[in-house]
């Protein structure tokens, strides 16, 4: 660990300190359709909307209508980017003559792009004509992080409004986040990233001859070696090599934005063409965090209680701070398996620590902040390997979305999701003051709970549950390409990162088969909407009680006091339903690691 | 008030719980909370494998026996909460006896028939010492009353027809005089059948924060059930597959069995402690609501106040000495029987040292108050003394050809403007005196009580039948956050309703006829039994000892039930912790030794381990009973504060005592050979 290295972690969190208000205040003034800068640019693009599509932007939704336009909304455009990848060989912009995507893996990937997962079962490059990445994949990005600014808006709102039966209108909240909130951002971004070399071009593939010819490992279709009778593998010299090209900057920007994090190409931000400086990867960094970070003083704005924001905030703050803390040092310290005579040191020419599956332009500080961040924030976006992460290292992001990625949390899916966290700790130390529990002056009652903890529920049911079948069945273990508790890790991570829509993965597993590839479209489905619906219940629930004034005999949910009891209910639930996988899992990988045992 | 502070393990009740036990197991019975439903299922799936045989059987045996206490433990714990409502309700079984009424025909003839018979509308009379047979409002007559079976207090109370004391209660006595009595309620609906079924729990129904607590607590039972049953085949996975007693073991250690087994203990005792206080909830959603009060409302009389004007000052007029004052203040009172009359003298002594005279000696004619005359006042030895209201006395002097001093008149206007009552005081030959200063006095404790609530967030709303000036006045002096002066009922419902609209939920106490719509309306209600029938049925609780000024230990008890059950969740989630870090090395380190280093409380064996922790999680129901039936201690202090001791007591308490707790008995149970 370096002082420069904790200076930019440092300097990181401070921008999203200073982007929290304004990012906050400008979005309360866009979901409570007041005046903002950009309306003389936008309220016409938005009124020749509605005209054309026939929505009634004054009409308001019941929670039920709201969810039903929501769960159309999402079906249709499912359906559409489904056929679209299928049918990619007939269509425009496809100057490497791609094929048409397969039944099972278009079904994962329109389901992991519709639920703002971006799991990605295959190579951008390989797979996806520039048609689909614009048309199907970038449209994707841009409305299922709409959707999810949409529903947290509309818990706030529930939070907020008094005595209404209905949250707001899907249309309007759905239009006015990709207008406002997610396309000016994505423009000034994505020339930013122009600058840093991010390219952008709709081009075919360049091939290059390699100054050095290389050998390397022959493989087979599944990404095995393949090897001789004898054991040995068989080598391939290569003398050339073909460079993918495409419209880059414009995907990258709103993969982080909107945190969706599915690469253009299959190495994601380590790419140089997509992450290609320092400075890009900080402002990719920015961008994953700035809307959510942002959410929380819209939550204080929209209800009247900014301390309340920064509350939430501080807490998740905190467990930021905490995860990148842990990854940096397991990261910095190295790999203590290395023989003595492996200089791991930090010095002029090297990062030191554990580099393997590091790009050097990031290095450890940089790497260990992307792979917290990008867990934190359900974004998925990767600039290393998490698989070659040493055993604590690589648990950090997978506790990260264990704890249902509350800590900034995806665009609107963080808000939603720790608001369920604080509805709970609210409902149980509530109780402590020796009152009915109230958030913001709303009574949390039976029904809410109930919903809550459907909520809760969905997590372990889905992660827990096709983890436990693909540890002991064939088709699950048979993808496994490293034993141990470092593949029970690997299976783990998967269903973990798809069941809370992150999208990144461990590695190490095959999960273009038949089996990963409909489990784990069942399972970002599932981890989506059926949050998603007894989240909007609840919403609907709380906007037609009564406000409880606040008085002295009110839970606090402004104080230091209730940042460490959100951060204490967070931990304990998430630790709670963990714990046993965990323990046999990444910790025991470390335990065993320290004995010297390696996988 | 007649609170009985009974000890937690009485052996009656201990007695009588373990038996209702072993009666509770009926799963139909346990349905009903799912937490100890499971335990119930985990607890037979095992005593069915531990028959098939196998290894360890001493370890399984053990383990089995211990989650069949879980169970007994849990369903003790309610049976003690219920114990004693039900030593309560056979005493008042006992008084609701059958009893011969005599019933008044139409005819005027006295018919003699069961207590039991009597139907509402029917006229029964009732003489001295017999047993009045229903509830009914006295129609004819008064009596003195003993109530002590419903109340427990000895002192007998008047009862008398009209106004707000005519209503009686079946099951009480008359001890003095005939009343006759019109029957208001049927057979099976009376007070006294109400009440048993009250105390006895038997329509106990589940309150909304108990449900929404169940709900959560079940949610997180269907979490835990995940994570057991999905370990296992990561066992498998690890190549360490484990047996179903560990793996119920480890499921009954999780889900949260301390608060799932106190929970029902923690309601039915809330009530118990209302009882106990002589207040009758008819439901526990009005003890709910009563923690949740933001708005005290309190009538003046009797509940701030002592209920009468007293006095408080002598002021004297120009050329008039303190004592001569006093000295004629105090005659004109010694035959004066109106309590303001008494405090005349009372001020008299304590300030002056005057003692009560024997005017029997002298020449002494006493003259009374009259609407008329508007004074009252003695004639004594040639002199004229007379006290009264400032107009009349007014006229009284000038009759006698005296003036009126302008000072006496400043006094007098200086008193009302400060909230109290002037009473001049003049004598024939020489003029006015002086004034008395009446004073409605403040019960003491009052302004720290009211001081008390403020700081838990509650406002308290004086009601009173005073001019604004007179109300202000008191209401300062008695420290309440508001006043509501000339109020007539249909300014307290407006004010209910005011209050309720900004979400707030009141509290108020009654007693008159006029008072049942506000008492309906308000979120609590409570009824002075000495009320109306009425009133009493308008409100939902009552309470037997009439003290209106208990309507701040309702709130109170309110408050308490609901802590206990926060502070039991997050105490029983808080220990998981431990038990984790109990059992998951014990589960795996056979196969991977290294996860030794999650034994941090370095348990001797996995059977040890495992068994300690069950042991803990059994025993902590058991210990954790007089806590559920006492209630967290409580002291008024903002919620902020209340929070942070609580988070600490319970949410850190609950993290650390677990890991004591199983080492001991890991150490004990080793020790003694049983693992």
């Amino acid at each position: 660990m370096t002082a420069n290295g904790w200076f930019q972690i440092a300097f990181f969190l401070l921008l999203i300190l200073a982007v929290t208000k304004p990012m906050g205040v400008f979005m309360a003034r866009v979901f409570n359709r007041e005046k903002t800068f950009m309306d003389p640019a936008l309220r016409p693009i938005e009124r020749l909307l509605y005209r054309v599509t026939g929505v009634d932007e004054n009409h308001e939704m019941r929670w039920t209508e709201y969810a039903v336009a929501m769960l159309l909304f999402s079906a249709v455009s499912m359906l559409v980017l489904y056929l679209m990848q299928r049918a990619q060989a007939f269509l425009p912009f496809n100057p490497q003559k791609l094929a048409g995507v397969a039944p099972a893996l278009a079904f994962n990937t329109a389901a992991s792009f519709t639920t703002n997962t971006n799991w990605q079962n295959y190579s951008g490059e390989t797979t996806m004509s520039y048609f689909t990445q614009m048309a199907g994949l970038a449209y994707h990005n841009f409305v299922s992080a709409a959707v999810g600014i949409a529903v947290a808006i509309v818990f706030i709102r529930g939070l907020a409004w008094r005595e209404v039966e209905t949250i707001g209108n899907f249309w309007v909240d759905l239009v006015r986040s990709c207008l406002w909130v997610l396309l000016p951002f994505c423009i000034v971004g994505a020339l930013a990233l122009v600058s840093q070399g991010v390219v952008q071009n709709l081009k075919p593939y360049d091939t290059v001859k390699l100054i050095e010819p290389q050998q390397v490992q022959k493989a087979d279709a599944n990404g095995k070696p393949v090897v001789r009778p004898d054991g040995k593998p068989v080598m391939d010299k290569v003398t050339a090599r073909t460079i993918a090209q495409g419209p880059v900057a414009s995907q990258e920007i709103i993969k982080e934005w909107g945190t969706n994090g599915g690469g253009f190409f299959n190495a994601n931000s380590a790419h140089p063409f997509e992450n290609p400086t320092p400075l890009s990867n900080l402002i990719e960094l920015f961008c994953i965090f700035a809307i959510s970070a942002g959410l929380t003083y819209t939550l204080g704005r929209m209800t009247g209680s900014p301390r309340h924001g920064w509350a939430v905030w501080a807490a998740m703050a905190i467990l930021f701070f905490v995860g990148v803390s842990v990854t940096y040092w397991a990261e910095a310290r190295g790999n203590p398996l290395l023989p003595g005579g492996v200089d791991q040191r930090v010095s002029a020419a090297q990062s030191g620590g554990n580099m393997e599956g590091k790009e050097i332009r990031f290095g450890i500080a940089n790497t260990a902040l992307w792979a917290t961040v990008t867990t934190d924030a359900s974004c998925g976006a990767i600039n290393g390997w998490h698989d070659s992460f040493t055993p604590l290292g690589g648990m950090v992001p997978l506790v990260n979305i264990m704890l249902s990625e509350v800590i900034f949390g995806g665009v609107g899916a963080g808000m939603y999701g720790v608001l369920i966290y604080i509805v709970l700790a609210v409902f149980i130390a509530g109780l402590m003051v020796g009152r009915t529990p109230e958030y913001l002056g709303k009574k949390i009652e039976a029904y809410d709970v109930k919903m809550a903890m459907l909520v809760v529920l969905v997590f372990p049911l889905v992660i827990l549950g096709f983890s436990a079948i693909s540890a002991v069945k064939g088709f699950g273990t048979s993808s496994i390409l490293n034993p141990g508790p470092h593949g029970l890790s690997e299976i783990l991570y998967s269903f973990t990162s798809q069941a809370g829509n992150n999208g990144s993965a461990f590695a190490g597993l095959n999960t273009n088969t038949l089996w990963y590839n409909t489990a784990g479209g069942i399972t970002m489905l599932v981890g989506r909407f059926l949050m998603i619906l007894p989240m909007l219940a609840i919403a609907g629930s709380l906007a037609r009680k009564k406000y409880v004034p606040a008085s002295r005999g009110t839970f606090p949910v402004t104080t230091p006091l209730f940042t460490a009891l959100l951060i204490g209910v967070i931990l304990i639930v998430g630790a709670l339903t963990f714990f046993p996988a965990l323990s046999l899992g990444p910790i025991l990988e470390h335990l065993l690691m320290a004995a010297g045992k390696t996988f | 008030m007649a609170t009985k502070k009974t000890a937690v393990w009485e052996w009656k009740i201990v007695k009588r719980a373990v038996w209702d036990a072993f009666l509770k197991l009926n799963p139909r019975k346990m349905m009903g909370n799912p937490v100890m439903f499971v335990v119930e299922v985990g607890s037979v799936i095992t005593t069915a494998l531990l028959f098939r045989g196998g290894a360890a059987f001493k370890f399984n045996l053990q383990i089995t026996l211990w989650l069949w206490f879980t169970v007994l433990f849990a369903n003790f714990a309610e049976a003690m909460a219920e114990g004693r409502g039900k030593a309560q309700a056979d005493t008042l079984r006992k008084a609701r006896s059958e009893t011969l009424a005599n019933r008044l025909l139409d005819s005027g003839q006295i018919e003699k028939i069961p207590s039991s018979k009597l139907r509402a509308g029917d006229l029964v009379l009732v003489s001295a010492c017999e047993f009045i047979p229903s509830d009914g409002e006295i129609v004819e007559g008064v009596a003195s009353v003993d109530e002590s079976a419903i109340t427990g207090e000895s002192a007998p109370v008047i009862r008398e027809a009209g106004g707000d004391r005519s209503a009686v209660t079946g099951g009480t006595r008359v001890l003095s005089d005939q009343i006759k009595v019109k029957i208001t309620s049927n057979p099976g609906e009376s007070f006294l059948d109400r009440m048993i079924a009250l105390v006895e729990g038997a329509e106990r129904q589940k309150t909304p924060n108990e449900i929404a607590l169940n709900i959560l607590l079940a949610g997180l039972t269907i979490i835990f059930l995940l994570a057991v049953i999905t370990l296992q085949p990561f066992a498998i996975y690890s190549g360490s597959p484990q047996t179903v007693f560990v793996l119920v073991s480890l499921l009954v250690c999780l889900i949260p069995t301390t608060i799932g087994g106190l929970l029902s203990a923690i309601g039915i005792a809330g009530m118990d402690r209302l009882i106990q206080h002589n207040v009758l909830a008819m439901s526990g959603r009005a003890v709910e609501a009563a923690g949740d009060v933001n708005t005290l409302l309190l009538d003046k009389t009797g509940t701030i106040t002592l209920g009468n004007r007293q006095a408080s000052r002598f002021i004297t007029a120009p050329g008039i000495t303190e004592a001569e004052l006093a000295d004629a203040a105090q005659l004109s009172s010694l035959a004066d029987e109106t309590p303001e009359g008494r405090s005349i003298v009372v001020l008299a002594k304590e300030k002056y040292g005057l003692r009560g005279r024997e005017l029997s000696s002298h020449e002494a004619q006493f003259v009374p108050f009259s609407a008329q005359t508007r004074m009252s006042g003695v004639n004594l030895d040639g002199f004229e003394i007379r006290k009264g209201a400032v107009d009349a006395i007014q006229k009284y002097v000038s009759l006698n050809g005296r003036g009126f001093a302008e000072q006496v008149q400043e006094h007098v206007d200086q008193i009302a403007r400060s909230g109290g009552t002037p009473l001049v005081v003049a004598e024939r030959g020489r003029g006015v005196l002086g004034v008395i200063e009446l004073k409605d006095v403040v019960k003491g404790g009052m302004r720290e009580r009211f001081d008390q609530l403020r700081a838990i967030g509650i406002r308290t709303v004086m009601i009173t039948g005073d001019n604004p000036l007179t109300a202000a006045a008191i209401a300062r002096e008695a420290g309440v956050d508001d006043f509501l002066a000339q109020a007539t009922p249909r300014d307290k419902m407006d004010l209910i309703k005011r209050e309720q609209a900004g979400g707030k939920l009141v509290a108020m106490t009654g007693d008159g006829t006029n008072d049942a719509p506000a008492l309906a309306q308000a979120d609590v209600g409570v009824a002075m039994n000495t009320g109306t029938q009425a009133a009493k049925e308008a409100g939902n609780m009552v309470d037997l000892d009439s003290n209106p000024t208990k309507l701040i230990e309702v709130v109170k008890i309110g408050k308490q039930l609901l802590m206990t059950r926060g502070a039991l969740t997050t105490f029983s989630i808080s220990n998981d912790v431990a038990k984790y870090f109990a059992i998951i090395p014990a589960m795996f380190a056979g196969t991977f030794p290294v996860l030794n280093a999650l034994n941090i409380m370095r348990l001797q064996t996995s059977q040890s381990a495992v068994l300690s922790a069950v042991i803990f999680n059994a025993l902590i129901i058991i210990a954790l009973i007089p806590l559920a039936l006492r209630g967290v201690k409580y002291r008024p202090m903002p919620a902020a504060e209340l929070l942070r001791r609580n988070l600490l007591i319970y949410g850190v308490g609950g993290i650390i005592v677990p890991f004591l707790g199983i080492k001991l008995i890991d150490m004990l149970i080793t020790r003694i050979g049983l693992a």
